[in-house]
């Protein structure tokens, strides 16, 4: 038969769209046309599947071949379609039968030599496939790990083209070892080395059970970057679905290579302060690539020295801080990818970075001060809930060899602390205390009239601004939580006006 | 080399030519040849003029010999073909371009793989 037909899946951002892929071969002049809006490494497929047919010893026809990928309209890029393609030449030169193509999907490059290389996507793709009933999909034998999460599927990891023969012809499955997958890295990381710093550890708790965005301001080398490392250690693991979504993510980003695809832990991802918009919200022109606030999904997003990044980077962060996720548009499509991430800003005081209130070593100017973390726009402070100033630590803190809690402790305190949340805001739209909208606030989540009439207080001598009184608010219940206290009185009011304004000072 | 080539050529030619007497069509030409380049075959079949060019090859080393004809040659075969029915006052009649790739391997049968209306 000169048709054939044969399943893809293509990626639209994390959604997958089924592409059939028609071979029809006519006589005429040896040519090879490629219809469907492909993009650059799609066109070059032609070269490829060539060689890799005639290396796997099937021929290739000296007659007029038109490929065409539909739907038309939708743009597909990448070497994944390799595979499928050659796939149906074999079916339009009838060395493979067409029956039983329905229900499975090809994904994969293909090598010169017919060994079949990883792609990126492929989890995506399969959960994708899943959904519209695909029973089978033939993936490249170093992607396998990222088939075990996904149920309702039979994933067949192939390393060769020839495999795919045999496998066509015969039904031979390729020898394939699944042990070999199983290679999580525990993460070495844990709270107990951290040396001292007690208010920090506290803010950081409660960033982690409240869901609360958080900025640490102290001199360098006080220890803002190893404890803000250590949050994914306290946070509750994912769940399976959250863990699917996460690994989702990073395999449409090629980044599976530094993230287990089973792993329950949540991400860390810590861009450069210099990075560009682009990176951190996500973009590309035809492959719309995710970004670090995405690959930071269900995660902590860290960035340091975020004086430093340039105008826009940081703010560009608003959108996802407030949906959960980013969408973006360019000529290829609008793609959304998920963002839902716990902000970690870390910043110096000072230029210099010395400045700690005392003003003892600290070289810079009092403007010069103000201006810094003036760079920090106000409506991205204003998302912030929690400030807190690391400090140096002291000599007999160093000096002391007790341990700190371990991250195991404060994790478990913080499950406890959220399964009490969780209870209360049963049947409600939102989980976490940061989540609690300002009119609850006032009505159904109210603290304490003691903890309100402090409050209230603030707000008369200015000391507080409205966003400021329900971000106030929303800690308390997160310490009242903690506490096991069932709502917030007057203590934990003050403990939480003495978080949201620690740095207030500088 | 250049000799055995050229027979190689011609006896491709007169191969096809052979081939569509067989089926029926008369010769008109061959190896028409003007500044522009040179038809290899010129031929009636039921009232349609056939400009046919006839590609031979002793060894399949160096590919397929219809891939040698690529968009430039295409073009070029395109023209000829114009040119030959402007010269013998042909103007209006149908006409179609056709390919054929004769194999030459050793020992057995020369092969011709025929085309039509490839262009």
């Amino acid at each position: 038969m000169p048709l054939a037909r044969v399943k893809s899946i293509a990626l639209v951002g994390l959604r997958g769209e089924i592409v059939d892929i028609e071979v029809d071969i006519s006589d005429g002049l040896p040519g090879y046309s490629l219809l469907g809006l492909p993009d650059a490494a799609l066109l070059e497929s032609k070269e490829r599947v060539r060689s890799a047919l005639q290396n796997s010893g099937a021929p290739w026809p000296n007659k007029r071949v038109t490929v065409s990928l539909s739907p038309a309209w939708l743009p597909k890029s990448g070497s994944g379609f390799d595979l499928p393609i050659a796939v149906a030449l074999l079916v339009a030169q009838g060395l493979v039968a067409q029956c039983e193509l329905t229900t499975l999907i090809f994904l994969g490059e293909l090598a010169l030599d017919g060994a079949i290389k990883p792609i990126r996507g492929i989890l995506p793709a399969l959960l994708a496939a899943v959904e519209r009933g695909i029973t089978t999909a033939i993936i490249p034998v170093a992607n396998a790990a990222e088939s075990i999460g996904v149920e309702g599927i039979q994933a067949i990891p192939i390393a060769r083209m020839s495999e795919v023969i045999s496998f066509l012809e015969a039904g031979v499955m390729p020898d394939f070892h699944r042990e070999d997958l199983h290679k999580e890295s525990a993460s070495s990381n844990d709270l107990s080395e951290i040396v001292g710093q007690k208010k920090a550890r506290h803010a950081l708790e409660m960033a982690a059970i409240g869901g609360h965005h958080l900025l640490f301001i102290g001199p360098p080398g006080t220890g803002k970057t190893m404890l803000a490392e250590r949050i994914p250690t306290i946070m509750p693991p994912l769940t399976r679905v959250e863990a699917l979504e996460v690994a989702a993510i990073h395999s449409i980003a090629g980044a599976l290579a530094t993230r287990h695809v089973t792993s329950i832990v949540p991400p860390f991802v810590s861009p450069h302060h210099t990075t560009t918009t682009t990176a951190m919200v996500g973009g590309g022109a035809n492959f719309i690539r995710p970004g670090a606030c995405s690959m930071a999904h269900r995660g902590v997003l860290f960035i340091d020295e975020a004086p430093e990044c340039k105008a826009g980077v940081l703010d560009s962060l608003r959108q996802p801080l407030e949906s959960g996720s980013v969408s973006i548009s360019r000529a290829s499509g609008t793609v959304t990818f998920p963002a839902d991430f716990l902000l970690v800003l870390a910043a110096n005081p000072c230029p210099c970075g010395r400045y700690n209130g005392k003003g003892r070593a600290c070289t810079c100017s009092s403007l010069q001060i103000r201006r810094y973390l003036q760079r920090l726009s106000g409506p991205l402070l204003d998302r912030i809930d929690i400030r807190s100033f690391v400090e140096v630590p002291s000599r007999t803190e160093l000096a002391s060899t007790d341990a700190g809690e371990s991250s195991e402790i404060v994790r478990a305190r913080v499950v406890a602390a959220r399964n009490i949340a969780a209870t209360r805001f049963n049947g409600l739209p939102w989980q976490l205390n940061s989540q609690i909208p300002a009119s609850q606030l006032r009505n159904k989540f109210r603290a304490r009239k003691e903890g309100m009439a402090f409050l209230h207080a603030q707000l008369d001598d200015e000391q507080i601004s409205a966003r400021g009184y329900h971000k106030v608010l929303r800690l308390a219940w997160t310490i009242a939580d903690r506490e096991g206290i069932s709502v917030p009185g007057l203590p934990e009011v003050e403990s939480a006006y003495q978080l949201r304004q620690g740095a207030e000072a500088l | 080399m250049t000799n055995r080539l050229a027979q190689i050529g011609a006896d491709g030619e007169t191969l096809v030519a052979s081939y569509l007497e067989s089926r029926g069509a008369t010769i008109i030409a061959r190896n028409w040849r003007i500044k522009g380049g040179e038809i290899d075959l010129v031929a009636r079949l039921d009232g349609m003029l056939l400009f046919i060019e006839v590609k031979s090859r002793s060894s399949a080393k160096f590919g397929h010999p219809l891939e040698a004809i690529g968009p430039e040659k295409a073009f070029r075969l395109q023209r000829l073909a114009l040119a030959w029915i402007a010269t013998h006052d042909h103007w209006g009649a149908d006409y179609r371009i056709d390919c054929a790739a004769v194999h030459f391997r050793h020992g057995l049968k020369p092969e011709i793989e025929y085309r039509a209306g490839v262009l």
